[in-house]
């Protein structure tokens, strides 16, 4: 049996979550998953800026801050901190902590390759639109495929004790050290969906212990010591899911069903790059004492195309508030939008979207709020987006006026005017394997 | 009867970019039949109304008695490019809890 353990289930997620997982108990893999669908193109800039950088870098003071603890403790990290520079993120991690072995796994950068892929006749289309890129081909910031967790266990079975890659499936974290220590095949598919669906389950680190879990969520004991997931995983398959005694939150089959079912689609046909995992397959059993073991797995064989997400610049946006006070908030936040939208029209100014919410009456469930009577206070939120920044910048001085023109009692104004930002797009496509070629090396 | 959802079952929701996904489970595995039932793709899309501006799919995941619906085109385009506070659809599974759903009280004993 092997530990595996998730410490990050975004860039920016809890820093001490990591630190404790190693301190507080027996693990033998500690995975990181810092890369959400956006950040390479904000990595991809950096890396414009600075050819060192690139890479999440919170990581590499992490690993010198656990270095003498990994090593102690017999501890591996497998992150895909490396963003769209895995090497110069190696480098750093050696600079800071000389004594690790560092390896990383390139290949998923298949931005300089674009050109190539188009020569060849690949339209990648738009999975969710199906647009073909060359409409926004002029505007793409970056584009990675999502690699398997083979290579990763490749670089693990270099010896390294810390393991970096650039864009990679979630589940690929976990599912690489099961496939290294286990001498699992590229054939064996019940044995990888296994281990996808215990890597799916932890990826988003404390979602699976009773963060964010909507059941019985009050009876949550210590959230502000909220333990992060551990996976105990068998050769044959079968996974425990638990956290180390003495944390807070809570392991139950509701709380790891809530992860299963979190950001899927067809539960039947759960698409990675290593097998498509059969999630309806799975038998869910709480022993009690939070663990939860699942088993049953099944998965057939590995899609043929790869899964690449690319993102593109898509203009300007900005969104900004105002609050009003009873008596008849929603009234005057809606007068203050119309006067707003009225401005906006009379300078001509012109917008793919203008958008207003009102918090506290039904910006976050539109049509299936409840109704709210008489509000104590109800915030306006506009926003606008469009491809001329001059505009949206325009948009931005449009709102603290209204203080002393519009209804009374306006508020919440003492952030100043809205930042006008950049409109990073996804988009999410699929390449073919062949001519795909992940490859490791050992950074000295 | 009428009791809102969040009687019998808990939810999770997330995003694929503009695609929202709701997964329903119950907390008593017997109530699954009621999901079936009640909880339908056509009644979470009226449920939401002009929020969803494309189809609502539903699939079933009976050993884990559960649903999985997906929500197209329901986050104002998504990610980075919705202009909207929830822009991941976090909480629209906390939206459909309070969906009226329609029982007899012998399901729920």
């Amino acid at each position: 049996m092997i530990r595996i353990a998730n410490g990050q289930g975004f860039w920016g997620d809890w820093l001490e979550a990591p630190v404790r997982l190693v301190e507080q108990g027996p693990i033998d893999y500690l995975t990181l998953d810092y890369l959400a669908e956006v950040t390479m193109s904000i990595l991809e800039k950096q890396r414009q800026r600075d050819p060192a950088l690139g890479y999440a870098r919170d990581f590499p003071p992490l690993v010198k801050r656990l270095a003498k603890q990994l090593r102690e403790r017999g501890v591996r990290v497998v992150a895909n901190a490396g963003g769209v520079n895995p090497v110069a993120c190696a480098r750093e991690v050696r600079r800071l902590a000389p004594e690790l072995k560092v390896a990383v796994v390139l290949g998923d950068d298949i931005f300089p390759r674009i050109d190539e892929f188009l020569a060849k006749g690949f339209e990648m289309r738009n999975m969710d639109t199906g647009e073909p890129l060359s409409t926004v081909r002029d505007r793409l910031l970056s584009a990675n495929l999502y690699l398997g967790a083979f290579p990763l266990a490749k670089a693990l079975a270099t010896g390294a004790d810390v393991v970096i890659s650039g864009r990679c499936a979630d589940a690929a974290l976990a599912l690489a050290p099961m496939i290294q220590r286990f001498g699992w095949n590229e054939t064996d598919w019940n044995l990888l969906a296994a281990g996808v669906a215990a890597g799916h389950v932890i990826e988003c680190g404390p979602q699976s212990t009773g963060g964010n879990s909507q059941g019985d969520w009050m009876s949550i004991p210590d959230f502000a010591n909220i333990g992060y997931p551990i996976v105990e995983a068998e050769p044959d398959g079968v996974c425990t899911i638990t956290k180390h005694p003495g944390t807070g939150g809570r392991v139950t089959a509701g709380t790891v069903k809530e992860q299963l079912v979190y950001e899927i689609g067809d539960p039947c046909s759960y698409m990675t790059p290593d097998v498509i995992a059969d999630f309806t397959s799975l038998q869910v059993t709480d022993l009690g004492g939070d663990r939860v073991r699942i088993s049953g797995a099944r998965g057939r064989e590995r899609p043929e195309m790869l899964k690449a997400s690319m993102n593109y610049s898509a203009g300007w946006k900005a969104t900004g508030t105002l609050v009003y006070s009873w008596p008849q908030a929603l009234e005057k936040a809606r007068t203050a939008d119309r006067i707003v939208r009225e401005r906006l029209r009379q300078l001509h100014l012109e917008f793919d979207a203008i958008e207003t919410e009102f918090l506290g009456v039904n910006a976050c469930h539109g049509p299936a709020a409840r109704t709210v009577e008489d509000p104590a206070e109800v915030q306006v939120r506009i926003g606008v987006r469009g491809r001329d920044q001059k505009a949206v910048d325009r948009f931005t001085r449009e709102l603290i006026p209204l203080v002393l023109s519009g209804p009374p009692g306006a508020t919440g104004y003492g952030e100043g005017r809205p930042p006008v930002r950049e409109v990073v797009a996804y988009w999410p496509t699929l390449i073919p394997r062949e001519g795909i070629e992940a490859r490791v090396e050992v950074v000295e | 009867m009428k009791i809102p959802l969040a009687r019998i079952a808990h939810c999770r929701s997330g995003d694929k970019g503009d695609i929202a996904n709701i997964g329903v489970i119950a907390y008593d595995e017997r109530h699954f039949p009621i999901l079936l039932r009640e909880v339908t793709a056509e009644r979470v899309k009226q449920f939401f109304g002009e929020r969803v501006k494309g189809r609502v799919e539903r699939f079933v995941l009976p050993n884990l008695g559960a649903l999985n619906f997906v929500l197209y085109e329901a986050l104002g385009g998504g990610g980075t490019v919705s202009l909207r506070i929830d822009a991941q659809g976090k909480t629209y599974g906390a939206a459909l809890l309070g969906m009226e759903i329609e029982v007899h009280d012998r399901e729920l004993t």
